[in-house]
């Protein structure tokens, strides 16, 4: 009951998701100003953050994307969606630096990564920030949900392995970094609400909880752009509006920009505040989700089997 | 003796500042709140109370899981003589609409954003609400709605207002009087609106201090206090023995974490009811199935050694140095770590209530060594009226009357009580009161039952629910449905069972199956199944129900009295019955005459003799939506056995 507060209940969201609902509940809310600053403002939606430009990947003679160009802002949440093989997955290893494409460049901060090697970029990419989820998931199943998501604070640990093989029983810098990095995690734990699950296997749990404590690893990196390839795949209406909670509540409590691919189109127009429609390799849309349903492309390529 | 508890709170404050309050999990810690900290917190609220405006008298809904600073608000509103009324925290919003515009409340300190929504939703409704304040601000840093703030920013503005007032606080706490209203309980109620139960500081804290020397309670208890605190009991475990006796009271972590919680607490004083320890032994049972063949072994000779040796050692009666010493070995492998397992290593007096406990299920918990009692009371009576000695407990009685209570049967076989714990009244309902509380004194319980040989109370049923048969072959027999379904459902295949017969020639029973427990059963034996709805279906599962209803039916027929009671025909509902569609009450007690009402195809179907009824039922989901849940149900006929041969 208590998962389900802001993701399905339109008249008492919170003003922060008013325009993601088509903005046919903004301001109904009781007692809310009329000239409230609109939503994407209050969330300091602004700079762009994240630009594709020109991108061309092919595998061989397929081509996957064909100069796909897009920008993700600051703060905002971004989808990504089109008919299976559309593309998706393959635009965000491109952004998250898996992949090279042959044309185009990825601009994170104005930063270009491509002349990197591969591995240095995705270092780089992950010390800039950028934390992804993974479509078919990626823990360790034999570990613990607490050391899990621990392993998220990997890069942000200073001492060196040897200082923490060595450490004394009783203090030392590792110990006291540890501690910093548990209450961390905790703190994830607690807004995931994963606490009954803390030492449990994660090979023991649901797929829709491994999923939240594979997001919960992606946080643990306190990024400041989350990639989430298909964060609801596989799961059930409830489990889904859970994820959809905390995928606003990230947004809104941390200021995370999120760059989401999505199947499901309910999820993907309630939350977005924009998005980009890929079709066979191409973009054949881009912008707020009602101009996206009204775009004939889309509802040809996407929708139509649905209309 | 203080008169009201907010001087318990300053008394305690006062001779014992750092001894722990309360204690509540965070980020992975229990974190311990002194009683000097606390009298400090609840200080600040009070003047942040004040600076918005509540005074004496006013009503305070409360709404939230148990949270340190939702106690400390039922404190702070006391102090200065408001009244705290708890709500249910999983009721839909709908469902207090009553309760706010009965009570003319103005003011909420409810726990989260959960609870924000709901009542933001109902505020059209409720115009008399100004100010709501939150305690976890997760999810509402947004919300602009007016009189809307956390708990924090009240605690800030009632610092800068105890600087423009010194010793106001004092004054006010000083002003209490015992005979003052101390909070408002909301029955769940079977019919009509609920009611708000008054009770004043005196009435609880009477209470509170008689149960505590029934148990001998002292200050080093400890408690973990997850039942909703709307309901009597919690309150009345967890805040006023608390604030009388001044133990302990440990907040979990959360809802789904109750379990752990509990084995790190290791509570020594614990209170439940029925169905949670139903469960506990319904999750050590599944779990040693699965477990392996040489423990199954051991598990099963100890149990059985538990059983017949157990519940004597618990009740101090003589028992062989053999057995004695075979039980301790028992002890040691299986029983110690099993109450260990459970959470219950420190319990020295656990109590359950609120509705009859299985025979089995009662000595498997005194089997093992935990002091598990039963206890009678209600909402009106401040809980306590029997209780059972330490000693004396049985799964059939619900004890002596204690301190200060006087027990009297009427007519009817209704039992009456008097105490110093009654209810002062009915918010704003004198027809209500004058029905259940006579001039006399006497509170009409509404129970039926009657005191044994050994002066133990025995509940058969719900007073007016006591029916009869007319016609067939009983006619004129007594029918107490609870009875039967409390027999049906002590199985643990059974979750609900309704049973139907009063003014009719026999008896026909709905029957809600344990989805855990038959779905686990299913598993071992190979039968898929996509549902609750599809495993009801199955003709396995009515073959397993079948089995049970016989059961009941045996042993109904070893009484004269009882054999007209058997069941006849039965089936196994397509949904489960749930508050959320007005079945139950919020503590899932059936809604009998609700459920006629709505399944009368089915009850025609049962007693026209038809074997199977098409049926489509509209459900509502957690969320708040509706749906539709339909099926074709087939109706089982059940053997029944005559009262003068025994059980084959």
């Amino acid at each position: 009951m208590s998962a389900i507060a802001t993701a399905d209940a339109p008249a008492l969201a919170p003003p922060a998701s008013g325009d993601r609902q088509d903005g046919t509940d903004a301001g109904s809310e009781p007692g809310a100003p009329a000239a409230a600053p609109t939503p994407a403002a209050r969330r300091g939606v602004g700079e762009v953050i994240l630009e594709v430009a020109n991108i061309t990947l092919s595998f061989g003679g397929v081509k996957a994307l064909n100069d796909i160009s897009f920008d993700v802002r600051e703060h905002e949440i971004r989808a990504i969606i089109g008919p299976n093989g559309a593309g998706k997955s393959s635009m965000l290893n491109c952004i998250n630096g898996v992949y090279q494409p042959q044309q185009g460049r990825v601009l994170f901060r104005g930063e270009d990564m491509r002349q990197l090697g591969p591995r240095i970029r995705l270092r780089r990419m992950a010390e800039m920030g950028v934390a992804r989820t993974f479509q078919n998931l990626a823990l360790f199943k034999g570990m613990s949900v607490l050391d899990n998501i621990m392993s998220g604070r990997n890069l942000r640990m200073r001492t060196g392995l040897l200082a923490q093989a060595l450490r004394n029983p009783w203090w030392s810098p590792a110990e006291r970094e540890e501690i910093a990095h548990r209450e961390q995690v905790e703190r994830i734990i607690d807004f995931l609400e994963i606490q009954a699950h803390r030492k449990t296997p994660v090979g023991r749990l649901p797929y829709g909880l491994q999923k939240r404590v594979d997001l919960g690893r992606a946080l643990a990196m306190e990024p400041k752009v989350l990639l989430l390839d298909e964060p609801m795949a596989g799961m059930n209406v409830e489990e889904k509006q859970d994820m959809c909670r905390f995928i606003l509540d990230v947004n809104d409590e941390f200021g995370t920009t999120i760059v989401l691919i999505e199947h499901d189109m309910g999820v993907v127009m309630d939350i977005s505040d924009r998005v980009v429609v890929l079709d066979y390799g191409r973009k054949i849309g881009d912008g707020r989700p009602d101009e996206v349903r009204a775009n004939e492309d889309v509802i040809r390529a996407y929708l139509g089997a649905s209309h | 003796m203080e008169q009201t508890f907010p001087r318990w709170l300053l008394a305690h404050a006062r001779q014992r500042p750092d001894a722990p309050a309360l204690r509540e999990k965070e980020l992975g810690i229990w974190q311990t709140l002194s009683w000097s900290a606390l009298a400090a917190l609840v200080r600040d609220l009070a003047h942040g109370f004040a600076a918005a405006g509540m005074t004496r008298g006013q009503h305070v809904v409360v709404v939230g899981e148990n949270r340190p600073r939702l106690y400390a608000s039922m404190l702070a509103a006391q102090s200065l003589g408001a009244i705290p009324v708890p709500l249910y925290q999983d009721a839909v919003a709908a469902e207090f609409v009553f309760p706010l515009k009965n009570a003319e409340v103005a003011y909420a300190v409810v726990e989260d954003q959960e609870q924000v929504d709901k009542l933001l939703e109902i505020r059209d409704q409720c115009p008399a609400l100004r100010r709501v304040w939150f305690d976890d601000p997760r999810g509402l840093r947004h919300y602009e709605a007016q009189g809307l703030a956390s708990l924090d920013s009240l605690c800030g503005e009632g610092r800068a207002h105890a600087l423009r007032h010194p010793g106001w606080f004092e004054r006010e706490v000083d002003a209490g009087q015992a005979g003052d209203v101390a909070a408002m309980f909301f029955t769940s109620g079977t019919t009509g609106h609920p009611k708000g139960v008054v009770h004043t500081h005196a009435t609880l804290i009477d209470r509170a201090l008689a149960g505590a020397r029934f148990d001998k309670l002292t200050p080093r208890e400890e408690v973990l206090a997850y039942l909703p605190c709307a309901w009597i009991g919690q309150n009345i475990f967890s805040y006023a023995q608390w604030l009388a006796c001044g133990y302990v009271v440990n907040c979990p972590e959360s809802a789904s974490t109750v379990s752990i919680d509990l084995k790190e607490i290791g509570p020594t004083y614990y209170f439940a009811p029925p169905r949670v320890f139903e469960g506990l032994l319904t999750s050590v049972m599944i779990r040693m199935e699965d477990a392996g063949a040489v423990k199954r072994w051991l598990f099963a000779r100890c149990m059985a050694l538990a059983r017949r040796v157990g519940p004597a050692l618990m009740d101090g009666q003589p028992v062989g140095a053999w057995d004695r010493f075979k039980y301790r070995l028992g002890d040691l492998a299986i029983y110690g770590p099993l109450r260990n397992s459970l959470g219950f290593s420190r319990v020295r007096v656990a109590y359950t209530a609120g509705e009859a406990i299985g025979p089995d299920l009662f000595s498997f918990y005194r089997s093992i060594g935990i002091n598990l009692k039963q206890l009678y009371g209600s909402t009106e009576t401040a809980v306590f009226v029997c209780l059972q000695p330490d000693h004396e407990a049985r799964s059939d009685t619900v004890g002596v009357p204690i301190d200060g209570v006087e027990i009297k049967l009427a007519d009817n076989g209704e039992i009456l009580v008097r105490s110093p714990g009654l209810l002062k009244g009915y918010y704003k309902n004198p027809e209500a009161t004058a029905e259940v509380l006579g001039a006399d004194g006497w509170y009409r319980t509404g129970d039926a039952g009657f005191l044994d040989a050994g002066g133990h109370l025995k509940i058969i049923d719900r007073a007016k629910d006591v029916g009869r048969l007319r016609g067939g072959a009983h006619d004129g027999a007594m029918f107490a449905p609870k009875y039967v379904e409390n027999k049906l459902k002590f199985f643990a295949f059974v979750k609900e069972a309704v049973a139907f017969g009063d003014g009719r020639d026999r008896v026909c029973a709905f029957i809600n199956i344990d989805v855990e427990a038959v779905g686990n059963w299913a598993e071992r034996h190979n039968l898929p199944y996509a549902g609750y709805t599809d495993l009801a279906g199955k003709p396995e599962v009515y073959a397993l129900i079948k089995d049970c209803v016989e059961q009941v039916n045996a042993d109904l027929a070893q009484d004269e009295r009882l054999a007209g009671s058997q069941i006849t025909r039965f089936l196994v509902l397509h949904k489960e019955l749930d508050a959320d569609d007005g079945e139950l009450t919020r503590t899932r007690k059936v809604r009998r005459a609700a459920i006629a009402e709505k399944y009368r195809v089915l009850i025609d179907a049962l007693y026209e003799g038809r074997t199977s009824q098409f049926i489509e039922t509209a459900v509502r989901f957690e969320d708040g939506r509706a749906g539709k849940v339909a099926a074709d149900l087939r109706i089982e006929e059940a053997r029944t056995f005559s009262p003068t041969r025994r059980a084959a």
